[in-house]
């Protein structure tokens, strides 16, 4: 394939599909890392033009990494239901991106064509939408999963609560997630990150947590992100899990980098259904961010963009109850700034909502990226405005064990009140209960972690 | 950090000071209606702020004079392009190697480097003390030492091209660490026994967490000439050396 486009007076000539949609990403300094990235604005405005015209079959005859060289590739092309793709496949991406902002497209009509898209097709229309059409087109969609509650409901907005402590000491753990649901966080899950990665470690942080849920009787779930395997011995010796938790890749070779591949999650997600001790269905939990490939040599000149989107591709298999995008973490050679972060995260709910996945963000930066609080407060507006499933939330945004900073525990309250939505119902009927919540704000006691004792 | 302002009745006012003392999170600071209080919020950017700082200004020419180290930068031009492109930061420009080469002892036991990496201030607190703690271990057992360097816009692999050109057995780089909220001092050293460019990660060691606070550098520079000693008896490092930990994920 050799395709030409003229854009004002100058001629650009692209080979490949992967070309094409590499270039037409908006600036990320991890496409121009990658040395993938358009040369010039002009040239990138060539490639959306060049990819505005191309058909969805094209795309999906082109996957960015071949069929038999990956299996993401063939998890992503195997679910395609055909008939839908047929009906879809000689649209262009220009008009998979007016079908989608039609006023009467909603909900029910996207989910109508959503069995015929790739996660190339859906990446390729995220680099054609300007930021606001990503927000107008995530509002429309209404993506649910059940794990012990039900998230994803419109009026609703959920929280992951992230207790993460710098020496996994499970008192102090416990008293971080007093905290937070003293200021109505932790619908979504109580999820930690351990510092230590073993079976001893996953099964003392579940059993703490499922004891505090069970002693309050909190309608929530927990969850422990250590390496899935290291959960699967734990959940096999009686951990008490709600959900198994672990970080995706967009290609095989970068899943082997992080050391999974899709039959051991076929494996965990297996196991799961049995051995999880929430109700479910949905009892998988995945990580995933733009740049992540290229960081572990395994993109295979693909841009993040587009891995990102098979990231998802590849959690749908294992219909998660919370997938999100940790964005601003992996650093400025990816995402340089506040401007890049904002813009990854609302491709990121965008393109996962599209997947038909339960869709949050961790909105996030680190100190050395051109990004501060403000930045992070502004992408947790617009993705609220966008109807994401939800955020994690640290205290004070300052996170003492991963050394990076996101949304705070002060942040719920003030989006629910700004958007006049709140948690899922069981958990605001329980802190009404608890006296933490009352006609739709705090009440004068919440934010005292005492409340618990 | 200032006293943190806490809920104002608290159910528990013990329980919340023992809370508050206990954690390192920033735990019990109360609210004003959803959001935090102003000094707490202050508080927040003034730790920031400390932490950008580390990143963004530069090691000072004073000191580097004072500890006679040998300056060159690597082939980044700014901090900006330090940051977004760390592949400039393991690279030499052919007028760097040449002068190296020149001015520089060839083929030492073991080649020290300093880095600004990213925190000037780990640098800047750290390096007067650990590098004078790490050459008395050093000569105590009779290692010889090349030149001492500065890197300017350095990365850790930027020891792989140093040594490589040096022709150095074994080289340690401290560098300091991507600054946290509660410290932008933290310092780190990595080591590499024959170094070569392109020498994977898993071949390397590390002492990280190196600060008044953590690792006081007096006591990491008695503990990075050890390794260096262990290194040079084994010829290895990393995870030849030994078994590393696992890392978390996110």
């Amino acid at each position: 394939m050799s395709i030409q486009t003229t854009v004002g007076g100058d001629t650009f000539e692209f080979d490949t599909v992967k070309t094409v949609l590499a270039k037409a990403n908006e600036p990320k300094t991890g496409d121009e890392l990658a040395g993938i990235a358009a040369g010039s604005d002009a040239e990138r405005v060539a490639a959306k033009r060049t990819l505005a015209e191309m058909r969805l079959e094209t795309l999906r005859e082109n996957p960015v990494v071949p069929y038999d060289q990956d299996e993401v590739t063939r998890v992503i092309q195997d679910v395609v239901r055909e008939p839908v793709y047929d009906r879809i496949k000689g649209w262009t991406v220009a008009e998979l991106r007016e079908y989608l902002v039609r006023e009467d497209v909603g909900d029910r009509e996207i989910s109508a064509i959503r069995p015929g898209l790739t996660s190339e097709m859906i990446a390729a229309v995220a680099k054609l939408m300007s930021n606001m059409d990503l927000v107008l087109v995530t509002s429309k969609m209404e993506v649910t999963a059940r794990c012990n509650t039900t998230v994803g409901k419109a009026g609703t907005l959920s929280f992951r609560l992230q207790p993460n402590d710098p020496s996994d000491t499970i008192e102090r753990i416990i008293d971080s997630t007093r905290e937070g649901l003293s200021y109505g966080v932790g619908d979504a899950v109580i999820g930690i990150n351990p510092v230590e990665d073993s079976v001893a470690t996953t099964t003392a942080i579940l059993e703490a947590t499922h004891e505090f849920i069970e002693e309050w009787n909190i309608p929530t779930q927990n969850c422990c992100l250590s390496h899935i395997t290291t959960q699967m011995d734990a959940v096999r010796e009686g951990a008490p899990a709600h959900m198994l938790f672990q970080s995706l890749a967009g290609t095989e070779a970068g899943n082997d980098e992080f050391g999974v591949d899709v039959e051991m999650l076929d494996e965990a997600y297996e196991l799961g259904k049995k051995a999880c001790v929430s109700t479910g269905p949905n009892i998988m939990y995945f990580e995933t961010g733009q740049g992540s490939e290229l960081s572990g040599d395994a993109h295979h000149d693909v841009d993040q963009v587009t891995l990102e989107s098979r990231c998802y591709g590849l959690a749908k298999r294992y219909e998660p109850f919370l997938v999100n995008t940790v964005v601003g973490f992996i650093g400025p050679e990816y995402l340089y700034d506040g401007r890049q972060v904002i813009r990854a995260g609302l491709e990121d709910v965008f393109m996962g909502q599209l997947h038909g996945i339960s869709m949050g963000i961790d909105a996030c930066y680190t100190n050395h990226i051109q990004a501060d609080q403000n930045d992070i407060e502004n992408l947790a507006v617009l993705l609220t405005a966008a109807g994401a499933n939800y955020f994690i939330t640290v205290p004070m945004g300052d996170d003492v064990m991963l050394n990076y900073q996101s949304n705070s525990y002060h942040d719920a309250a003030a989006l629910w009140e700004i958007f006049d939505c709140g948690p899922t119902e069981p958990f605001r009927e329980w802190l009404e209960t608890m006296g933490i919540w009352k006609d739709g704000s705090l009440t004068p006691t919440a934010g005292d972690p005492t409340i618990f004792t | 950090m200032s006293t943190p302002n806490t809920p104002t009745e608290p159910i528990d006012p013990d329980r919340l000071k023992e809370i508050i003392d206990r954690n390192p999170s920033r735990l019990g600071i109360g609210r004003s209606g959803p959001r935090p209080k102003t000094s707490d919020l202050l508080t927040f950017r003034a730790d920031h702020g400390r932490a950008r700082d580390a990143v963004w200004t530069r090691v000072s020419d004073d000191l580097i004079e004072e500890l006679g180290l040998y300056r060159i930068q690597t082939a980044v031009a700014d901090k900006d392009q330090y940051l977004a492109r760390p592949d400039l930061g393991r690279s030499l420009s052919d007028e760097t190697i040449e002068s190296l080469k020149t001015d520089c002892i060839n083929e030492p036991q073991v080649q020290v480097i300093v880095s600004d990496g990213l925190s000037s201030t780990a640098v800047e607190t750290n390096s007067k003390d650990l590098l004078a703690s790490l050459n008395d271990g050093l000569q105590q057992r009779g290692i010889e030492t090349g030149t001492p360097i500065f890197v300017e816009f350095g990365r850790v692999d930027v020891m792989d091209a140093i040594g490589e050109e040096l022709g150095a057995e074994a080289c340690v780089n401290l560098i300091g660490e991507r600054p946290g909220l509660a410290t932008a001092e933290s310092l780190s050293a990595y080591f590499v026994y024959n170094p070569k460019r392109g020498t994977p990660t898993a071949k390397k060691s590390v002492i990280s967490n190196i600060h008044a606070g953590g690792l006081p550098p007096v006591e990491a520079g008695a503990q990075v000439a050890e390794l260096l000693t262990e290194m040079l008896e084994k010829r290895a490092s990393g995870l030849d050396l030994r078994e590393d930990d696992r890392s978390f994920q996110k």
